[in-house]
Parts: C-alpha cells; structure tokens; sequence
C-alpha cells in the first residue's frame, strides 16, 4: 500500500486556470521522489493541496489506505506531511531558533524559556547532522542556511514527508551536496522526501523515483535507473527529441565594457567588492561564477546604475560611465535583466504592455506632450508579445498572471528590443524549465552575434560553462580567475576558485 | 522673565519633573501604537481613543464619585473602541487607516455631543464634579536632592506610564504571546503556517493599544488636567505614532522618542510665561515632531542613497 495516495485530483484557479487535472500520484514510504515539468505544468499546485494551502475541486487523498481531509497546513503536519516553499517560510528579523520553534516555544510560567529553546534546536540539528547557529539572525544567513533553517523547522514537528519545492534553484553546487546529502540521511531515518526541480541532472543523482506532469496532468512515473535525460526532456515538453543548440562562433570586437577597480562597501561598512577589474567586448559573453554573496549581484547593480560603487571607474565604449539614474544608463545602451524578476524585474500588478514600456513611456509614440497613446502602445506590445513568442492571450493581461517563463519573455523582450550595447543578465534562467532555459539561452546568444556585450552571472556552472566565451570567478569581492576557454575547465575546478582555495596568479588575470 | 531666567527654569529641577508629566500622554498611546504596529495593525485611532477615555473619566468618576470607577469604565469604552475597529478592519476587510480616522472623527464630534447633553456646555466639563486620580508619595524618594523632586509626587498614572515600558517590553520579547504578535506582523503567511491565529492575535494587539491609550486619555482629564475639555488631546495620539518610528519600533527607544517631544512640550509651557505669542510657543511640540522625523528621515535617507539600490531596497519590505 502507498504512503501517499492522490486520486483524480483537479484543480481549477478562480481565474479558470486549470492547474491540475485529474491527478494520479502516488509515493511509497522512505523514498525520494522527484516531481518534474515545465513551468505551470502544475506540480506546485498539487503539492499545495497535499500539504493544504489549497482545496482540489475534486479528488481524494489517502494517507496509508485513509482516506483524509487536509484543510490546512496544520492538518497537514499533524498528518506528518511538511513542505519546503520555494519562497521560503520564515521570518527574517527572527533568530535561528526563534524561527524552528515559532508557534512551538518552549515556555515557563507564561515566560518564553529561550535557554530551552536554544538548547531544543541544538539537540534538533544535532540529531540530523546539520549545523546551524540558533542564535544568528535569518536575515544575516545565505540561503542554504535559511534552507537548512526551514529543514529543521518542518522537521521538528514530527513530519514524515517532506516536499521539497525547487530547493536548489538558488543553491550553489556545494549547497547543493550538502542538501542532497542532508536529504539521504532524513531517508535513512525513515523519512519519506518529494523533490521539485527543473534540473534533470540532479533528478538522476538523487531520486529514487520520477513522476513527470505536463499541461497538468500526469504524464508517467516511472523508477529513476530506467530513465534518460533526453527522455525526461521529451516527456516533459511533449516532443520527443530537443533541438540540440550550437554554439555560434565568436567574432569578438573592440572593448565595450571597461571596469577599473571598483571597490564598494555597504551600508554596515563591510568591503563587496574589492578593486574588481574586467573587460567585456563586443560580441562576447563573459561568465561570472560564484558563490552567491561574493560581491557579483553588487556588480551588477552598480553597472545597472542602481547602487553607487565607493571607487573606481566604469568606461562604455571609451566613454565614463557618469553617476547617474537607471534611466540615463539605459539611455548609453545598458540593459539589466535582473536577478530578482519579481521584485526589480517587472511590476506584478501592471499589465504586459505597460510592464514593456516601462523604460521608454515618455517617448514617441508612446506618449505626445505627456500623454499615453493606447493605440501605439497596443501594437508595439502585440509585436513584441509576437516576436518574443509570449504565451498570454492579450497585452493586457497583468504580469502576476504569467508563469515564471513567460514572464522572463516579457523582461526579455523589454530589454533586448533596444539592441543593447551592454547586456546584464543576472541569473536569468533561474526557475525555469528547459524550453525556457533553451529560449533565454537562445536571446543571449543572439545579441552576441548582434555584437553586443554580454555579461552573465549564473549561479548554474554547467550554463556558464556553455555560454561563456570567457569566465570569470569571483570570490570575496574579487574576481580571483579569468578563464579565456571554460569549455576546458571542469566544474570541480572552477569549485575550488570560486570557494577560495586556488586564485589565478596576477598577471595571467586579464586572460586573453 | 529675562532669558537667564528662562535658562535657569529649563534647567531646574521643576522643568524636568514636568517633562515627566507631560511625556505620560504621549507615551501610554505610543506604546499602544508599538504594540498595534510591530502585530502589523497600525492603530490610528489612538488620538479618538483618548479623547473618549478622558471623557467617559470625568463622567463617571463624577456620577460615581469614585476615580477608580472611573478609570475602570474609560478603560472598558477603549477597549470598545479598539474591538470595534479591529472588527471593522479584520472582519468587515475596512481599511485601516480609514476606518482609524473615522473613529477619531467620531471620538471628536461623539464626545462634544455627550458633553454637551449632559451638561448644556460645549467646551469643558467644569460643571461635573469629576474626580481625578491620585497623586503618590514615595517615601523612599522623600528628602532625596535633586531625584525626590524630579521624580517624587506624581499622578500615579505618571509612574504606571513608565512601568509600562517595561511590562510591554517583557510582554513582547520575553513571552510566547509577544513572539507570536512580533511573528503575524512581520508575515502573516509565515505566522500562519505554524498555526498561529493571525486574526485572533491581531484582535488582541489592538485592544490592548486601545487599552494603553486609554491610560493615557485618563491621565490627560483626571490628572495632568482635572477637567474634560473638548479636543483636549491636540494630536497626542499622532505624536505617540511618531515617537513609535522614531525610536525604531522598539519599547526602550520609543520611550526616549517620547521624552523628546515631551521636552519639547514641557519647554512650550515654559515660556509661555514670555512675551512671545502664545501661537508660536505653542507651536513647538509640533514642529518639534516634524522636523525630529525629517531629521531621523534623512539620517537614514544618507545611508540608503549611498549604499542601497536607488528605487527598490533589498531590505524586507513590510507585510500589511
Ligand atoms: N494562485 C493562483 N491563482 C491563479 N492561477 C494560478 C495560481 N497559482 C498557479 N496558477 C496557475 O496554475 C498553473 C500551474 O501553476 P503551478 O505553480 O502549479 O506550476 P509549476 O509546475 O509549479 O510551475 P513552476 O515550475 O514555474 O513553478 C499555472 O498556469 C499558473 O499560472
Ligand atoms: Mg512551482
């Protein structure tokens, strides 16, 4: 008998989105199971129902042959199911353990017993192997820790399931071992684990098990060793082989991007980026790999023009970058794809045509002596909504109704629709699945072969990898390797730069 | 008055023991506005609150002619007034902030209306016999220099005030309640998810604000002053909101915030007795507020423009 059973489970949204449809799914206890497929394939929303954060229209949930009603999260828990968000669930002016015992708080004549407290999630972590401070504050952690964070916590209240949602999205390849081997010890402790990724190749390495969901329904489960990466692929996007991209071959220009020491302390006083030096050319891709939080999405928000940088300067095709607004930068040909779409990226509640306009409402045709002019408007968006292949029914439709693809597509189509001379791209196939990735990968080769200037932060090495005409690695605020040919390099060893342990010697550093 | 007489009076023992009683009244409120704020239900209508309480005092400690009685009753009509806006925001999904200031519309005409049917006068409450809480002695400050003075022989309501920091303190920081409160103001999805009652928790941060105002209007007509006057708060409701975020929404810090613009009240009387007029010196309470807000806005304004990214902060943004 299954541990878990879900039986003809639909989901239908109030908009009339159908996110499930007639779902079948099933875990053995003490399994890995993975639950794979593209963006609004639907896997998000069926793992919500399990863990009670939304009702199905229909269908039925068993929990070792009962049936149950899950209401809420917490008749979630109490039937041992817990669930990792992919926006994870905690409280960030909170400590460590303010955080694992919240609602749970050991407590004495009224007093919260904060000795106990302490004591319980080091004795938690312990069990588990996992170390944590309970007294630092989550806002001052990097997200493997506040994930660890969240692991514990769900843990502590006696889940036997765990599900897991794009856990290694924002994760660095060592984060991601050390969850992965946090993950395989739960199961020997008898634990049951359900995994959401994009990323196959961690599907292959850690499950036991696949299910795959396409348009909301199910595709197929089926046992990990039987399955290939190619197959997986054309199961999930419905084709059967994946038009394998080549890599155009590089004309490189002159020099468009010129950094010259640029150093950049925060507001707490503390060195981001340290007399970091690069160049970028035209038609060239220069990677940037690191572990997130060594200074990279500072760099780019300084080029972007969003941060003022303490020292050094910024040259753009011979000319200095001046202090300036975002709106003058973008005027010089920059242009930013950022790395927290949601927040800096678009603005929800906006509809796709104003988020498209959004860097260029105040010129013609959009707008004439300060008003908008729908009709033009309209069209430029419909174009764009064409030419970019976004999937919505009207440029009307605001951005929150978009999935995380298509709403890459329409920063995309913002940015790239300009012909930069410089393109930023931080993190822009983050939380995608693989015809999305493929798409973005596709948008950037592209502006290379237009010549623009490419720089490319990813917290993905196999994409850096791929992508890059160079790469560079930066560690503790500063750029500690450039690499002319990444294609020659494995993963481990440009693991070593990026954790510190090796550094490029000096003058080898402006590569080429 | 020569100015080394006002001199000599801002830095005497009597102007510090009236910074005391003039910051009472704006502290209760704010630390009910604390509490309202850090459980993500800002409570606006501090000022209408007091306003009620100070005049439901005097009226039934007058009727009764018990002080207790009527503090007891003032302090039953807030926590009224509080469930009443909680109901309206929480239940009826009305906006806060509107539904806060209707209150305090409603507080100001309500209370005029009820005066003015009881005793035929529009203005103050000086036909009522009402009594007024009692002022302490503490023996042990007695014939102390310099301290006794300062801090001995005031309204009791004085010293409850400053014990409050304290208890609200604990009541935040070191119980499961406080936690949990801080919890549903910072992310109501988050408190959720633990099982915390978000509604429930919210209901109670608001009554207990309308509670501490309460003290506060109390203070204002049955001890700082022994009568009930119309609109007699004068916007001490909002200067405690202020002092809330000035002192970085912190019990101890919106103390210290609370003494400043009680410093300023205390030096407004104070030279009220000058030849200046009276318009200006009573100005300064306010424009004390203002520009302690605009200093502490561009204080930290210096900081974010420098080092932050111009229009969208990384730092957690607050969940209503
Ligand atoms: N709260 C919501 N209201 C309306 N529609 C929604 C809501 N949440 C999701 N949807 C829609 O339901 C569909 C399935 O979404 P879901 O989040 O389950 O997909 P997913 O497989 O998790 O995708 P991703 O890989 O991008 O996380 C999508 O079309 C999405 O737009
Ligand atoms: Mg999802």
């Amino acid at each position: 008998m299954p541990f878990i059973e879900m039986r003809g489970i639909t989901k239908v949204y109030p908009n009339g989105v159908m996110a499930n449809h007639q779902v079948n799914f099933e875990v053995e206890a003490g399994e890995i199971h993975a639950l794979v497929g593209e963006n609004g394939a639907g896997k998000t929303t069926l793992m919500k129902i399990l863990y009670g954060m939304e009702r199905p229209n229909a269908g039925e949930i068993r929990i070792r042959g009962v049936p149950v009603q899950i209401r809420s999260p917490f008749d979630a828990i109490r039937l041992g199911i817990g669930m990792v968000h992919q926006n994870l669930m905690l409280i960030p002016e909170f400590t460590v353990a303010e955080n694992i015992l919240l609602g749970v708080e050991p407590h004495r004549w009224g007093l919260w017993d904060r000795s106990a407290t302490l004591q319980t999630v080091r004795s938690l972590a312990e069990r588990y192997g996992l170390s944590i401070d309970p007294e630092a504050r989550v806002a001052d952690l990097p997200v493997g820790v506040r994930q660890r964070v969240e692991i514990i916590k769900v843990l502590h209240r006696g889940v036997d399931l765990i599900i897991l949602d794009e856990p290694t999205a924002l994760l660095t390849p060592q984060e991601t071992q050390e969850l992965f081997r946090t993950i395989r010890e739960l199961v020997k402790q008898g634990k049951t684990v359900i995994l959401i990724t994009h990323k196959l190749r961690e599907v292959k390495a850690i499950s036991d098990r696949i299910t795959v969901m396409r348009h909301g329904r199910i595709v197929g489960t089926l046992p990990t060793a039987e399955a290939s990466e190619e197959e997986l692929a054309a199961w999930m996007i419905g084709r059967r082989a994946l038009p394998t991209l080549k890599r155009p071959p590089a004309r490189r220009g002159p020099c468009i991007l010129r950094v010259e020491n640029l150093s950049y302390i925060d507001e707490g006083g503390r060195a981001i980026l340290r007399e970091v030096s690069f160049e970028v050319h035209s038609g060239e891709i220069l990677g940037i790999a690191g572990v997130e939080g060594n200074g990279q999405s500072e760099l780019v928000e300084i080029l972007a023009g969003l941060r003022q940088p303490t020292a050094g300067e910024i040259w753009l095709d011979g000319e200095r970058l001046p202090a300036g607004t975002p709106r003058r930068i973008r005027s010089m040909g920059i242009a930013h794809i950022p790395e927290d779409r949601l927040r800096n990226g678009v603005a929800l509640p906006l509809s796709i045509a104003e988020n498209l306009i959004a860097d260029r409402y105040f010129e013609a045709p959009f707008s004439r002596s300060g008003w908008l002019n729908p009709g033009a408007i309209r069209r430029y968006a419909e174009d764009l909504i064409r030419a970019f292949d976004i999937r919505a029914p009207d440029p009307e439709v605001p951005a929150e109704a978009l999935s995380g693809g298509n709403l890459q597509r329409v920063i995309l189509a913002r940015e790239l629709s300009r012909r930069p001379r410089l393109l930023l791209a931080a993190q822009p196939t983050r939380g995608l699945d693989v015809g999305a990735t493929e798409a973005v990968h596709h948008f950037l080769w592209e502006q290379r072969s237009n010549g623009a200037a490419v720089l490319l932060v990813s917290a993905d090495l196999s994409e850096l990898i791929s992508l890059s005409d160079r790469l560079a690695v930066m560690h503790d605020g500063e750029i500690v390797a450039i690499f002319p040919e990444p294609q020659r390099l494995s993963e481990e060893e440009i693991g070593l730069y990026m954790l510190g342990l090796r550094r490029q010697p000096l003058e080898r550093e402006e590569g080429s | 008055m020569s100015e080394a007489e006002v001199l000599r009076a801002i830095f005497s023992v009597a102007f510090l023991a009236s910074v005391l009683r003039v910051t009472t009244p704006i502290l209760l409120p704010a630390l009910g506005g604390l509490i309202s704020e850090l459980a993500g239900v800002i409570n606006i209508a501090l000022e209408g609150i007091m306003l009620t309480a100070a005049f439901v005092g005097v009226v039934v400690s007058a009727y009764t002619q018990s002080p207790w009685l009527g503090l007891a009753a003032a302090l039953l009509a807030s926590a009224l007034l509080a469930l009443g806006l909680a109901f309206f925001h929480l239940e009826l999904k009305a906006d806060l902030i509107l539904s806060g200031l209707a209150l305090n519309l409603l507080a100001s005409g309500g209370t005029v209306f009820a005066l003015y049917s009881l005793t035929g006068d529009k203005g103050t409450s000086a036909a009522l016999a009402s009594r007024a809480m009692p002022a302490l002695n503490l023996p042990f400050l007695e014939g102390v220099p310099i301290l006794g003075p300062i801090l001995n022989q005031h309204n009791v309501m004085v010293y409850i005030a400053f014990l409050m920091v304290g208890v609200i303190g604990l009541l935040l920081y070191r119980t499961r309640w406080g936690i949990h409160v801080r919890a549903v103001g910072a992310n109501p999805e988050v408190a959720a998810s633990v099982g915390l009652n978000v509604r429930a928790l919210r209901y109670q941060a608001l009554v207990l604000s309308g509670v501490l105002a309460g003290l506060g209007g109390v203070y204002m007509s049955m001890g700082y002053l022994q009568l009930f006057q119309r609109d007699m708060i004068a916007g001490r409701g909002f200067i405690a909101l202020a002092a809330v975020f000035m002192g970085g929404r912190r019990p101890l810090g919106t103390m210290l915030a609370a003494l400043l613009f009680g410093a300023a009240d205390a030096l407004a009387n104070q030279l009220g007795a000058l030849q200046i007029p009276p318009q200006w010196v009573q100005m300064i309470p306010y424009t004390a507020t203002v520009s302690a807000l605009a200093i502490y806005a561009l204080s930290q304004q210096r900081v974010t423009t420098r080092h932050r990214p111009l229009m969208f902060p990384r730092t957690q943004t607050r969940k209503r």
